[in-house]
């Protein structure tokens, strides 16, 4: 037989088996959300153009930012409902397998470990927190009005110059000491009231299109119940904290805590390959 | 087909009306339970961020200057002796 030309089968999310997404949902490619059960599991799935998601095409899609863009939201889109709904593991973008006995034989195989990440993360939420100080370095030195900046470097003004530039030098690794200082403060007193935690890298700017330095990029995982305490706390952060913007983003599905806690961890870094 | 949507905006190529691309990367590149199957891209299991980001990054710069000219790679925090 062959699955030439066929569809494959994206894969969302893992829930409980009895658990069904709302009627309409809509995947990537527009197609509908179906459930592929095995045993106390059930995987979220829709069926995708083998021509678009094998493995030569998805190399060559994952680089098209339009392309990438519109996966991403669809399978957010897809996860984010579905969570809202019942509780789910969400599975890394681009999930692809060939069928629904693929499927199968993931749940069966991963069974204990699904099941056990869903206990853990049944009833929570992620919510993001960023914090970003504005760079005083994306503002130019200011120069003295005299001049000089415009005329050649005569002996003094390079000096001057050295000067200045040692001076800007100096207030940025000040400044970058300061925001990682409340940068790490802020992610103590949150990781505190969150259950679990982690660090994603942070954002470039030229990305986020967002001013100032990025000095905090946390994920929390809080209980439905204990969202607006949290809430509350990063308000308060973000009072007693002068100089640094702090933002708040979520709920989210709990993308950021599928794996199992890890004791000494300390996190953030995505270490290279699994141990098999 | 849909009315094609400007996929980005010249100088914030990833912020977005709705929620910021750049958060939901974080999650869905970094994040979500990997699975190896039989045909699950092995591309799944390499470093996706890389790919990626990298990738990004430069299709981003030929729009937009780097603020970061003239400091050379992130600055390490340095320690007073």
């Amino acid at each position: 037989m062959s699955t030439h030309g066929a569809e494959l089968m994206y894969t969302y999310a893992v829930a409980r088996a009895g658990c069904r997404p709302p009627d309409g949902l809509l995947g990537v490619a527009d197609a509908p959300v179906e459930t592929v059960a095995e045993g106390a599991l059930a995987a979220l799935v829709s069926r995708v153009p083998a021509a678009d998601f094998d493995e030569e095409a998805l190399r060559a899609h994952l680089e098209d930012m339009a392309w990438l863009e519109r996966t991403a939201r669809a399978h957010r889109s897809v996860v984010d409902t579905a969570a809202a709904e019942f509780c789910v593991l969400p599975l890394r973008l681009v999930t692809v397998h060939r069928d629904a006995r693929g499927v199968r034989q993931v749940l069966a195989q991963r069974a204990e470990e699904f099941l056990s990440a869903l206990v853990s993360l049944d009833g929570r939420m992620e919510w993001g927190v960023k914090a970003y100080v504005e760079d005083p370095g994306t503002a130019k030195p200011s120069v003295p009005a005299s001049g000089s900046a415009r005329q050649a470097p005569a002996d003094g003004s390079g000096r001057d110059f050295l000067r200045r530039r040692l001076a800007h030098r100096q207030a940025q690794e000040q400044s970058q000491r300061r925001a990682d200082e409340l940068a790490r403060a802020a992610h103590e007193a949150l990781d505190k009231i969150a259950e679990r935690s982690r660090l994603h890298r942070p954002q470039d700017p030229r990305l986020s299109g967002v001013s100032g330095r990025n000095v905090l990029n946390g994920a929390y995982l809080i209980p439905r119940d204990q969202a607006g305490a949290f809430a509350g706390l990063v308000g308060e952060l973000a009072d007693r904290s002068p100089g640094v913007r702090i933002e708040l983003t979520g709920p989210w599905a709990p993308y950021s805590f599928t794996q199992a806690p890890q004791p000494s961890d300390p996190g953030g870094d995505t270490g290279a390959g699994g141990a098999g | 087909m849909t009315a094609p949507v400007p996929a980005s905006e010249p100088g914030h190529p990833l912020a977005d009306r709705q929620i910021a691309l750049v958060d939901l990367l974080d999650r869905l590149l970094a994040g979500g339970a990997v699975i190896a199957g039989d045909l699950t891209l092995r591309i799944a299991e390499v470093d996706l961020v890389r790919i990626d980001l990298r990738a990004l990054i430069s299709s981003v710069n030929a729009n937009v200057p780097s603020p970061f000219d003239d400091l050379g790679p992130d600055a390490e925090e340095e320690v007073a002796p």
